[in-house]
């Protein structure tokens, strides 16, 4: 149950993935203009680590340590991605039409973030900070995988809130656009900072 | 030669990849907190990036446009590995202050840009420049943002302690969304105060020229 609690903790609030590690944020300043479409990618991204986690995994675990070729991971985890992530394109647009018309367009940006690249290759490493005595194994895994894509969705969805207000006043050219988000990006990780002062 | 000086050119300045188009973000904004690994991480990427150019446009009649991006992706990954295993083995230093970030240089946004913006349209002689000058402007501008982080972050320049004083918000996450933010305010606003000092000394040759004519 602790290391259950320490998983999730770390995962959403002291080491997110954007305030804590910055994976994933070309999704985080380029699609958080709007609170809807924050969350549709946030949602997108959550299903697509999970399941990326799901299956590289295993594959890493059980194929590749056994036949001695862990210097292909790169190579076999985008991959992995890549197809996964065209196959739930046309699964999610044969099953549900509506679904696929509100988070169907952020699914093949998804391919090329760093947040889901990151989160396979973060399982598969030194997770001893996280598990402490516990040994990693694929539920453990694939938990931890929930937790950042939740904590990913919550930071955008934070920020997207805050571009909203921004853009109801003038700001000089020069700041205008990224500027201005990396500021804001900037008080939302300072928030952020007081959870990594938590102990587990 | 002028099509290469203004390839450089877009590369460094125009197009800069860190400050006009804001690519890359995740590395820039995760190691410039120190100076010498976010030099490491311009530098591998600048090798990266023009062997990547160099086959991609090699290649370029080769590939079949429908399954263009997977190709660019294998080329690519195959790279880094190649990269990887080198630091690990050359550069130990490096190897473990770029941990995870190593990896991730797979899918950064610079290298499939270039590569499908560029290379599959251009010479092999011109996508290597347009990698390299790339390449080094993303490295300069890491550099910088690197060294202004951990000068006031720190107290020290590549690892050398200078001062004792130090403000830690900006050696973390939050410090370099700050400092990155500002960087690209003022890199904008310099190269819009060139640009329209160019334009006013053109109109101004234009209307010598026209009274010239005129009388």
């Amino acid at each position: 149950m602790s290391t259950f609690i320490a998983i999730v903790l770390s995962a959403v609030l002291t080491n997110n993935f954007i305030t804590a590690k910055t994976y994933g944020i070309c999704p985080f300043l380029g699609v958080s203009k709007k609170t809807s479409s924050a969350t549709g990618m946030g949602i997108a991204v959550t299903l697509v680590m999970v399941l990326a986690t799901l299956v590289t995994y295993p594959i890493y675990t059980y194929v590749m340590v056994p036949l001695k070729i862990e210097f292909l991971e790169i190579i076999f985890f985008i991959f992995i991605i890549a197809s996964l992530v065209q196959m739930l394109e046309k699964i999610i647009q044969k099953l549900s039409p509506p679904l696929y018309g509100a988070m169907g367009i952020y699914l093949p940006l998804i391919t090329t973030n760093c947040a889901v690249l990151g989160v396979t290759e973060l399982v598969i490493g030194d997770m001893s900070a996280v598990l402490g005595t516990a040994s990693m194994n694929i539920g453990w895994a694939v938990l931890y995988a929930l937790g950042a894509g939740l904590g990913f969705t919550l930071v955008m969805i934070i920020m997207s809130g805050l571009r909203e207000r921004i853009n109801c006043y003038k700001t000089p050219k020069a700041i205008a656009g990224f500027p201005i988000a990396m500021v804001t990006a900037c008080f939302i990780c300072m928030a952020f900072y007081v959870f990594s002062l938590i102990t587990l | 030669m002028n099509k290469f000086k203004k390839i450089t050119l877009d590369g460094l300045i125009y197009q800069n990849p860190t400050f006009m188009l804001v690519l890359g973000t995740c590395p820039t904004l995760g190691l410039i907190s120190s100076a010498f690994s976010s030099m490491g991480m311009g530098l591998t990427v600048l090798v990266v990036l023009t062997l990547s150019n160099i086959i991609i446009s090699a290649l370029r009649k080769v590939i079949p446009n429908e399954v263009r991006i997977p190709c660019y992706i294998v080329v690519i990954a195959t790279l880094v590995t190649f990269a990887r295993m080198f630091l690990e083995k050359f550069v130990p230093d490096l190897y473990e202050s770029l941990g995870g970030f190593l990896a991730l240089i797979v899918v950064n946004c610079i290298i499939l840009g270039r590569a499908e913006a560029f290379a599959n349209k251009h010479t092999v002689a011109e996508s290597a420049v347009d990698g390299i000058a790339n390449g080094l402007g993303f490295t300069a501008a890491l550099t910088v943002m690197g060294v202004i982080c951990e000068f006031l972050g720190n107290g020290s320049l590549f690892g050398y302690q200078i001062m004792e004083f130090r403000i830690s918000m900006l050696a973390k996450p939050a410090g370099a969304f700050l400092v990155y933010g500002i960087c690209i305010a003022l890199f904008v606003y310099i190269v819009d105060g060139f640009e329209r000092a160019r334009r006013v000394k053109a109109n101004k040759l234009a209307r010598e020229n026209l009274l010239k004519e005129g009388v």
